[in-house]
């Protein structure tokens, strides 16, 4: 039986991809190797508890409903309505370098104003650059780009500014150490500074559903459960899917959700070496439970990111992990009607890989290394949300370990490969790929991939 | 399809994209895109809408028969003739 398109991975990009295919019609199978839809931003239920992988907040958050911006253009290419979502938005979120803060909302104003105030100095330059900014078409996949830091220093002077704010737009979507491109900078910008954060009241559930249902009644077809071991190219230019239990599927194309050097590890034979080197940018998330909500802590931010050194250093680092940045979440600090169940607080650092994959092979060890960073992390984080330990009700935590287990993306890369395939192209005829490596990042980005690359190449 | 009948369905068709739109003034003559608020990615929906419903098939290079109400509705009533 064959498809006109099969796509890999039911992630937020591979799930867009299918809804555009199966709304006009096209016959098309989503595989996902795991037994739950999601991807990077996927939920587990441990003790008795429900918990968020990945997405922290959905960016790019649009109240008035203006429809050239992301999120009102993809929700209109996959036909669904504004409200579904059920979003509520942040309260306010914060960039703390030991005592030096800057907050932001969803009103660009209040960063405005606190560069004023702050950085009084440099504020005329951070207006230009956001001139600069607004004026350029990030979504042109044939855009040209820079070294952002080039961009950003010929505006602003003052580095610890550049670094506060280049500080939460790296940490939400950067697979490059120290410095960003200046297109993929531009996409975060706009997403984080200038339109914001939200989330709906059941978090990333809620999206998920969305998603699934609206392929299911489009007449899509998934399959969980099904890992895809090889991909090759029949006489007539079509491919053969060929599945972990031997099963082959034929496509006349396929569009990959899996990464580009996974996808393309699946044509090669195994003695070829990779054209691009994998990602290397993981994270470590502790997840604690508390008695308290983060509001009765003192914690009234929704999203802080920090970092304690003299200088920012966003890099894979040779330890563990980097507990000295980070990011702290607190799912509560939104404007929801009603309270969360539970009071969560997710804290989440750059992690080293391979460090992680050794020790995951000893329980113990990897239990007790696992501990030790949560416990280096809370020390850290202390000077900003103050000592939670004796709240804490129950803990969690995953590594870069658990995310290449269950995503199959090498190194658990979180996003991707430095280089991004713009194009979505690769050197496999009728083989295109979606999500991180194509380069629109976050989870509005990722679902923007998935509509363009399917309208692309499969629907124009 | 009569050519009112053809205009209710491009109208239609742009609904479904664009539910939040206020329709019922449009200047029949003027372009959609600045009207309707319509992006490159919304004319593409148009065009596989109109093949979806209608098995209507508008090659890229006929796009911007498209651009006003008026100019769609002379476009496709040939091509809805017999709908």
């Amino acid at each position: 039986m064959a498809y006109d398109v099969v796509i890999i991975g039911a992630g937020m990009s591979g799930l867009s991809a299918g809804i555009r295919l199966a709304y006009f019609d096209k016959k098309v199978c989503i595989l996902e190797k795991h037994s739950r839809i999601g991807g990077l931003n996927s939920y587990y239920k441990k003790g008795g508890h429900e918990f968020d992988v990945g997405l922290h907040a959905m960016t790019n958050f649009v109240a008035r409903r203006d429809r050239r911006k992301p999120l009102m253009r993809l929700l209109r290419q996959l036909r669904i309505g504004y409200d579904e979502l059920d979003l509520s938005e942040q309260t306010r979120s914060s960039v703390r370098f030991n005592d030096k803060t800057l907050y932001f909302t969803n009103d660009f104003n209040t960063l405005k104003a606190e560069i004023a105030d702050k950085f009084s100095a440099q504020i005329d330059g951070f207006i230009k650059l956001t001139d600069h900014i607004d004026s350029y078409n990030e979504l042109d996949i044939n855009a040209k780009t820079f070294p952002a830091r080039e961009v950003i220093d010929k505006y602003i002077t003052d580095r610890l500014l550049s670094d506060m704010l280049l500080c939460p737009l790296m940490f939400y979507g950067n697979a490059k150490e120290r410095d960003m491109d200046f297109w993929q900078f531009v996409i975060m910008f706009k997403s984080i500074f200038e339109e914001g954060f939200a989330r709906p009241f059941e978090g990333v559930r809620r999206i998920l559903r969305i998603l699934k249902n609206k392929y299911n009644e489009c007449g899509g077809e998934l399959r969980l459960g099904s890992g895809v071991k090889k991909l090759t190219t029949a006489n007539d230019g079509s491919l053969r899917v060929v599945l972990d239990t031997g099963e082959t599927i034929e496509a006349k194309k396929v569009i990959s959700s899996a990464g580009y050097v996974e996808t393309m590890r699946l044509c090669n034979s195994s003695d070829e070496p990779d054209e691009v080197p994998p990602g290397k940018m993981s994270f470590m998330e502790s997840l604690y439970l508390l008695d308290k909500t983060p509001a009765d802590l003192g914690i009234e931010d929704t999203i802080i990111f920090y970092n304690n050194r003299e200088r920012f250093d966003y890099k894979n680092p040779d330890t563990l992990i980097d507990e000295k940045s980070g990011v702290i979440c607190c799912p509560n600090n939104f404007a929801y009607d009603t309270p969360l169940k539970d009071n969560i607080l997710r804290v989440t650092n750059i992690a080293n890989s391979d460090l992680w994959e050794r020790l995951s092979k000893n329980d113990d060890e990897y239990a007790r290394a696992k501990e030790t960073s949560m416990r280096l992390t809370r020390n850290a984080i202390s000077q900003y949300v103050g000592d939670f330990h004796s709240s804490i009700l129950y803990t969690d935590s995953f590594t870069p370990a658990t995310i290449r287990r269950y995503t199959d993306h090498i190194n658990g890369a979180v996003y991707g490969t430095e280089e991004k395939i713009r194009s979505g192209k690769t050197r496999v005829d009728n083989l295109y790929i979606c999500g991180t490596d194509q380069g629109f990042l976050g989870i509005v980005g990722a679902m923007l991939s998935g509509i363009t690359v399917a309208n692309l190449y499969a629907l124009k | 399809m009569t050519k009112e009948d053809v205009r209710k369905s491009v109208l239609d068709i742009i609904a479904s994209i664009a539910p939040d739109e206020d329709l019922s003034g449009i200047d029949g003559d003027a372009p959609l895109k600045e009207q309707a608020g319509l992006d490159s990615m919304d004319f593409l929906d148009i065009v596989m809408e109109l093949r979806k419903r209608y098995s209507i098939d508008v090659p890229e290079g006929e796009y911007m028969e498209l651009v006003s109400l008026n100019s769609s509705v002379n476009y496709l009533a040939p091509k809805m003739e017999n709908i």
